[in-house]
């Protein structure tokens, strides 16, 4: 077992704030249904894997379907570089987050839910098996939970096998059923159609963790953390060159600028928020906040220090992906390696403003037109790290190497 | 409506009658994974015996194993030892991990070891980023690694 370092800050927001555990569930019970749909609703609450779907109405329209069987699936599948929140998650805060599915379970009339742990977390499988016997002990899973009759829920566990794509909710599904983990076309959606064609909620360890609280303390308290458009607080994952790595809990809303005193990287000079497939913030940007309505993320957070060349980062996300492409569709299959190509003539001051227009309209097509997220944001980190540093390269003045984009 | 997984059986609710796909096949995962972990490795044999329990074709079990990189079809060491080759562990100086691996361990990365005790390969992120340069052996997660550190762990594996 590694060890896991704790939340770095002291401040108890909300996923780390005072709690008695299983209050949720047995407030949930109390009050029904129909209330803990609604109080998901009034919190705001938005996924926490970065997309930032309303949770609320997820549940919402999984509970409207009418369908024999539900299911809820927690997305354990963290794999963004950069991205580490649900480690400590895991392996501290268990019964936060199976609370936060059995909540869920309730809510949308589901019998059954899984988790979806990434392979690479398989030494933390005897962790989550004990929490889930000590719930089955407790009556918290299994049949007629805490008296209420019909209220039947369980919980099995499935592990990746090292695929960073899974982590797209339709590519889980896929996995789920023994497929390859490719996404599937959307929509529909999986709330209507998902594990074995059923409905299914999807949602991030995080989001789940983020449940018990607001049904116990209510949606208001919720909302009193972060800004209009982003309610709550966001675990970050900070890793790079600052002091003080770790997980963090902040409100929406915070500056890039006080996230690096937090961890002790004011001398940073750029900071990529939302890993391989997120955006490249330079200084003259760290006023810029974290929050869904400017730099959203699922909780990456890598700082660069001021001698670290940033073609090289981006050459190190195109890899990335290029190791990480299901393949499926052409515009991500095709466009990482004309990318990386793109990339090395750059470095090599071989490439010409011309071309590097033709690349920047190819990085739009990738962004339009390829199935899934990560084909989407494939070349992101590319544009922004080109756009930002100009001064890491030279661009050919006359163009007679390369005149048009023939990839 | 369109075939969402490849075994499909037809069941009557309500006096309907709908398709939906077979339970079993979502274990194949499971069961390839059991495979890999007492083998270490799934044979061409394996992936035939599976299709044959699954009602597949063998080359969909194919196309799965294939997919997933903790999923092989060759042999391996003993030790997978996973090197994370992502920005943060890469900053951290993961290369320098990798080339003082291939000089302790005498392979290149992506081999195994003559006596099939160890297997050097890079991967994507493993969640250690606080603590990098970080890797893996097998199961289990190592992060602040360093050359000394890479040797007490050889040491304790022979």
């Amino acid at each position: 077992m590694p060890k896991t370092k704790s939340a770095k800050n002291n401040d108890k927001l909300i996923i780390f704030s005072d709690i008695e555990p299983f209050s949720g569930i047995k407030k949930a019970i109390q009050s029904g249904r129909r209330d803990v749909l609604e109080t998901v609703r009034d919190s705001n609450l938005k996924g926490r894997g970065g997309a930032g779907f309303p949770t609320g109405v997820k549940w919402n329209l999984a509970a409207a379907a009418t369908s024999e069987k539900k299911y809820v699936v927690c997305n354990a599948d963290e794999g963004e570089p950069g991205t580490f929140k649900d480690r400590i998650l895991i392996t501290e805060h268990a019964k936060l987050f199976l609370e936060g599915m059995i909540i869920a379970g309730f809510a949308i009339g589901s019998d059954q839910g899984f988790i979806y742990l990434r392979g690479e977390y398989r030494s933390f499988l005897p962790i989550l098996e004990k929490e889930i016997s000590l719930l089955r002990k407790n009556n918290l899973l299994g049949k007629n939970i805490l008296g209420k009759k019909g209220f039947n829920f369980d919980i099995e566990l499935r592990l990746g096998v090292g695929a960073y794509v899974c982590g797209e909710e339709t590519a889980l599904i896929e996995s789920l059923e023994g497929n390859r983990g490719e996404p599937r076309n959307r929509p529909p959606f999986p709330v209507n159609t998902g594990f074995n064609g059923n409905p299914t909620v999807i949602n991030n360890v995080e989001t789940f963790a983020n449940i018990p609280h607001v049904i116990t303390k209510g949606a208001e308290w919720f909302k009193s953390f972060g800004t209009d458009k982003s309610a709550g607080t966001k675990l970050l994952s900070i890793s790079g060159d600052c002091k003080k790595p770790g997980v963090y809990e902040v409100p929406f809303g915070i500056s890039v600028k006080e996230v690096l005193k937090l961890c002790a990287g004011q001398d940073a000079k750029a900071v990529q928020i939302g890993g391989a497939s997120g955006v490249c913030v330079v200084k003259k940007d760290f006023n810029r906040k974290i929050a869904f309505e400017d730099l959203s993320t699922g909780g990456s957070v890598i700082i660069f220090g001021k001698r670290r060349k940033m073609l090289e980062v981006a050459g190190n996300f195109l890899e990335f992906f290029k190791e990480e492409s299901c393949g499926q569709c052409t515009p991500c299959r095709e466009g990482i390696p004309v990318l990386t190509e793109a990339l090395s003539l750059l470095k090599n001051g071989e490439c010409s403003k011309e071309y590097l227009k033709d690349i920047f309209s190819l990085a739009e097509t990738m962004e339009l037109a390829s199935k899934c997220g990560l084909g989407q944001s494939s070349a992101k980190a590319f544009v922004s790290i080109i756009n930002n540093f100009k001064d890491e390269y030279n661009l050919l003045k006359s163009d007679n190497k390369r005149k048009v984009f023939n990839g | 409506m369109a075939k969402i997984c490849a075994v499909e059986k037809k069941i009557k609710i309500n006096g309907k009658e709908i398709i939906v796909c077979d339970e079993t096949r979502s274990k194949l995962l499971c069961v390839l994974q059991e495979i890999q972990d007492k083998k270490g490795f799934i044979s061409d044999v394996d992936m035939q015996d599976v299709a044959d329990k699954f009602g597949i074709h063998p080359v969909e079990v194919y196309s799965v194993v294939s997919f997933y990189s903790f999923l092989t079809n060759k042999k391996k060491g003993k030790y997978i030892i996973r090197v994370s080759t992502c920005i943060t562990c890469e900053m951290a100086g993961s290369n320098k991990l990798i080339s003082d691996f291939e000089k302790l361990l005498k392979i290149d990365c992506g081999d195994t070891t003559k006596d099939n005790k160890f297997s050097l390969e890079k991967t994507s992120c493993i969640g250690m980023c606080d603590q990098a340069p970080a890797i893996m052996i097998n199961d289990r997660l190592i992060g602040n690694v360093t050359k000394e550190k890479i040797k007490k762990i050889l040491k304790e594996l022979k």
